[in-house]
């Protein structure tokens, strides 16, 4: 099977429409312009609907009324769009209207600059919009995860009736590798709820508000179940070396393919050295790390930020193992041998690892 | 009164069939509405619910209702609802319509809604020329929470926010609407119409049935205007707050047509039938491909590399298309591959750099951060990566001379003015393709077929394509009779 060469940012797109995406509303932003751009080349010739709208803010409404209309419908942009676009998410989270946003990030805080940055997961992860609501997060690390993991986020919105964001860092929308697709193009049925202008769908009211607060009580907690549901059906992580690993190394997106290089390099130079990449931000996959509590000793977060994943872990690890942290912010990458250069200096102040027996003995 | 007397009467003007026969927000106010005594809106609904009626479209109509005091209407209106975000309903409205061409799509808006919050929503729709209706109701007032100042609020008219009334210096003037969407192209009708006596409310509901009506013929964007009293929040009883609407509001905003384009409208034309879903992944250019007779043999061959390459350069020299060849016939001879580009202000300000890597095991980092091949097409860019290269590694440098400054021991030079050889070959351009060249013939890296493969997947004019292929072969030339070898 012959893959083809192409930008992530292209593959959202194509994997897109593949799963049945037929409505494209949005508004240009750099690093995310090119799934607009590619959108509108593609939507128009399979049928579907693309707009570039006047704003962020009317994009995401745009959205709320193509999903209202029963359509797989997704957007894209970045941080200060993505900004923009909590009113929305936050509206369709209440209404239980499924889209997808891919969030492809860059520097910030305001205009920050366009370079990659990881500084929007609490954004993204914590839900930024207003009230008690979360948004299922998938994070790919490659050109083929793009595409994969939109066909994903596609099923995961309709099956528990949310957004999904598509969070990946500028780097993984902008590079090119090789990539393949599924075979065939897929197109869901209409929904039952939704609102299409038919004698079958007039009852339908799609709907944010709940004025009593029993309702609204009761409605929070139906998107409660929901995503407790979700925390038991879709989470995912990828685990690398971790099975007698001392040293995890922890890390999401563009960061999880430099700590495979340095997870490499480190076992190369004896060093017990795994790798846990978190492919759910939301949910987070904290049963992965409570594993890995009995043989770790010291779990290394690393992030294109101050730090906000590691927050995640150290909740996941709640004081179990000590938690360290690497964190480059505003474009900067932490290197390849940044990263390796930590972990040798992390070793070298370890104590050396206590021998099964005494390992025995400190559990009794 | 007997049963029979009334048999003798037939009912000509009942309740609207498109409203529900109960209105199930409270349990005790089955058969009222939350509108207040005297409100403008249960007027306003009864004239949309008769229009949905007489057009015989209450299945195919969807309801947006917004944020405001109408933020119920769904409980009155047997439709299909929808209930918008505050001033977003045009943008939700435009979605639903282009999703679903044979509805009917109304939203409805208050003033704080559609010409405040929602001013961009509203202009953007209008000059679109969105096939939807908008009914605006205009009390001049944010009525929903208590009686604020809106756009609309007239000089001098108290409100909360304006204790002391509207002034034009500080809140600026009332906003027409009407007016201010009537100078756009694109919408087809635009009606101020009011409720300030009977005579004026027939023509209210002519208006909203005509708004309708060019919908159901396709015909664009319809907006109707309706000054409507709040008794409630003006603090008048009803009879003297439609009179208020009649006598003082009008001052403001007079009534009248001020767009009809409806007679040279052209139909908003149907959506092209969607192709058969199993062409979808051929119009998308991603169906699946057999690999070409004696490819996998000839990747059986291809030699063991791991290269870790960084090209560097001006903009406009083809730095990013160098990188993107050299990954494409990588992918072609069965090499795992990756290229990242340097984008964004960088691709503005002048320079330019890409990583490239190429495999036989899966890439992990596409981040090149110790190249084994560095090609530095001007100075800036060698002494900008020049110390970052490998020990052992190659640095390909477009130039007469090496810095001296430079000269590393440990690491391989070729340093050559490819900019001049390709200008003998005919094009500047072509330096980029020289470089790859060498580093092609340096490496071994790549077989001749996966690198044409490459340039005719990328490189559409084939008069390029012809120059590219003879600066490959002069790169590989000039390395051969290199020095470095």
């Amino acid at each position: 099977m012959r893959k083809q060469l192409m930008k992530g940012n292209e593959a959202v797109v194509k994997s897109a429409i593949l799963a049945g995406c037929r409505g494209y509303y949005g508004y240009p932003i750099t690093p995310a312009s090119e799934i607009a751009e590619t959108a509108a080349e593609y939507l128009p010739k399979v049928g579907g609907e693309f707009l570039q709208a006047e704003s962020e803010v009317a994009a995401i409404n745009m959205l709320y009324g193509a999903s209202s209309a029963g359509v797989r419908c997704m957007t894209a942009s970045s941080g200060p769009g993505i900004s923009l676009m909590q009113e929305g998410i936050s509206y369709m989270a209440g209404a239980e209207l499924p889209c997808v946003v891919a969030h492809i990030t860059r520097g910030g805080p305001g205009l920050g600059n366009i370079a990659s940055e990881q500084g929007d997961y609490h954004q993204a992860v914590k839900a930024g919009g207003n009230g008690c609501y979360k948004t299922p997060v998938l994070a790919p690390y490659s050109v083929q995860e793009m595409a994969d993991l939109t066909a994903l986020a596609f099923e995961m919105a309709d099956r528990y009736r949310t957004p999904v964001v598509l969070l990946a860092d500028g780097f993984v929308g902008q590079m090119m590798e090789p990539v393949e697709f599924q075979e065939k193009a897929t197109v869901p049925q209409t929904p039952r709820w939704a609102v299409t202008g038919t004698a079958e769908t007039r009852g339908n009211l799609i709907t944010s508000l709940h004025m009593g607060s029993d309702d609204l009580e009761a409605h929070v907690r139906h998107l409660e179940a929901n995503y407790e549901l979700a925390a038991q059906n879709e989470t995912r992580a990828e685990e690398w070396m971790t099975e007698d690993a001392e040293i995890v190394l922890v890390g999401y997106g563009i960061v999880g393919r430099i700590l495979k290089a340095v997870t490499a390099e480190a076992r190369a130079a004896g060093l017990r050295v795994g790798l846990l990449r978190p492919i759910t931000l939301f949910p987070f996959p904290t049963r992965n790390f409570q594993r890995l509590v009995s043989r770790a000793r010291v779990f290394v977060v690393v992030e294109m930020s101050t730090g906000q994943l590691v927050e995640d872990v150290r909740l996941a690890l709640n004081g179990a193992r000590p938690v360290e942290f690497l964190g480059r912010a505003g474009g900067n990458v932490p290197s390849h041998e940044e990263v390796m250069a930590f972990v040798r200096e992390l070793a070298g102040r370890m104590q050396p690892a206590m021998t099964r027996d005494e390992e025995r003995m400190a559990h009794v | 009164m007997s049963s029979g007397l009334i048999a003798e009467y037939e009912v000509v003007q009942g309740k609207a069939k498109s409203f529900y026969d109960t209105y199930e927000r409270k349990d005790e106010l089955q058969h009222q509405t939350h509108y207040c005594p005297g409100c403008g809106h249960g007027t306003i609904h009864k004239m949309l619910a008769r229009a949905i009626d007489e057009l015989g479209i209450q299945d195919r109509t969807i309801l947006v209702s917004p944020v405001g005091c109408s933020v119920f209407a769904y409980y009155y209106f047997d439709v299909g609802n929808v209930q918008a975000a505050h001033g977003r309903a045009p943008a939700v409205a435009t979605a639903l319509k282009r999703s679903r061409r044979d509805s009917i799509v109304v939203s409805y808006q208050g003033d704080g809604d559609l010409s405040a919050i929602g001013s961009a929503e509203i202009l953007h729709a209008a000059n679109r020329g969105e096939n939807i209706t908008v009914i605006f109701v205009n009390n001049a007032i944010y009525s929903m929470t208590g009686g604020q100042f809106a756009p609309t609020t007239l000089l001098g008219q108290k409100s909360t926010t304006t204790p002391l009334g509207r002034s034009a210096q500080h809140e600026g003037y009332p906003l027409h609407v009407s007016e201010l969407l009537a100078t756009l192209e694109a919408p087809v009708y635009i009606e101020r119409v009011a409720l300030g006596d009977n005579k004026q409310i027939a023509q209210a509901a002519k208006a909203i049935k005509r708004a309708m009506e060019n919908q159901v013929k396709g015909l664009g964007f319809s907006l109707i205007e309706v000054l409507s009293p709040c008794p409630t929040v003006w603090k008048m009883q009803p009879v003297q707050a439609q009179q208020w609407v009649h006598d003082v509001m009008e001052k403001t905003f007079p009534l009248g047509v001020f767009k009809d384009r409806t007679k040279e409208a052209h139909v908003w034309p149907a959506r092209d039938a969607a192709p058969p879903l199993e062409t979808i992944p051929e119009i998308l250019g991603v169906a699946h491909e057999e690999l070409p007779e004696g490819k996998a043999e000839m990747r059986a061959q291809v030699k063991d590399v791991d290269l870790h390459v960084r090209v560097a350069g001006f903009g406009g020299q083809g730095v990013l298309l160098l990188g993107e060849v050299l990954a494409e016939a990588g992918l072609d001879a069965g090499l795992e591959v990756s290229w990242l580009p340097s984008y964004g202000p960088e691709m503005r300000s002048g320079t330019s750099n890409c990583h490239v890597r190429l495999s036989k095991e899966p890439i992990d980092s596409p981040l090149v951060t110790v190249p084994n091949v560095l090609v530095a097409m001007n100075e800036p860019s060698l002494r900008k990566f020049d110390a970052s290269v490998k020990p052992g590694g190659w640095v390909i440098y477009n130039g007469d001379a090496f810095p001296e400054d430079c000269v590393r021991e440990d690491v391989h030079v070729l340093a050559l003015p490819f900019t001049q050889v390709a200008n003998e070959l005919g094009d500047t351009r072509a330096a980029n393709m020289v470089m790859l060249g060498a580093l092609l013939e340096m490496t071994g890296a790549l077989p001749q077929e996966s690198v044409d493969a490459a340039l005719k997947r990328l490189v559409k004019n084939p008069r390029f394509v012809e120059l590219d292929e003879r600066a490959l072969a002069r790169g590989r030339e000039l390395y051969r009779n290199s020095a470095v070898r």
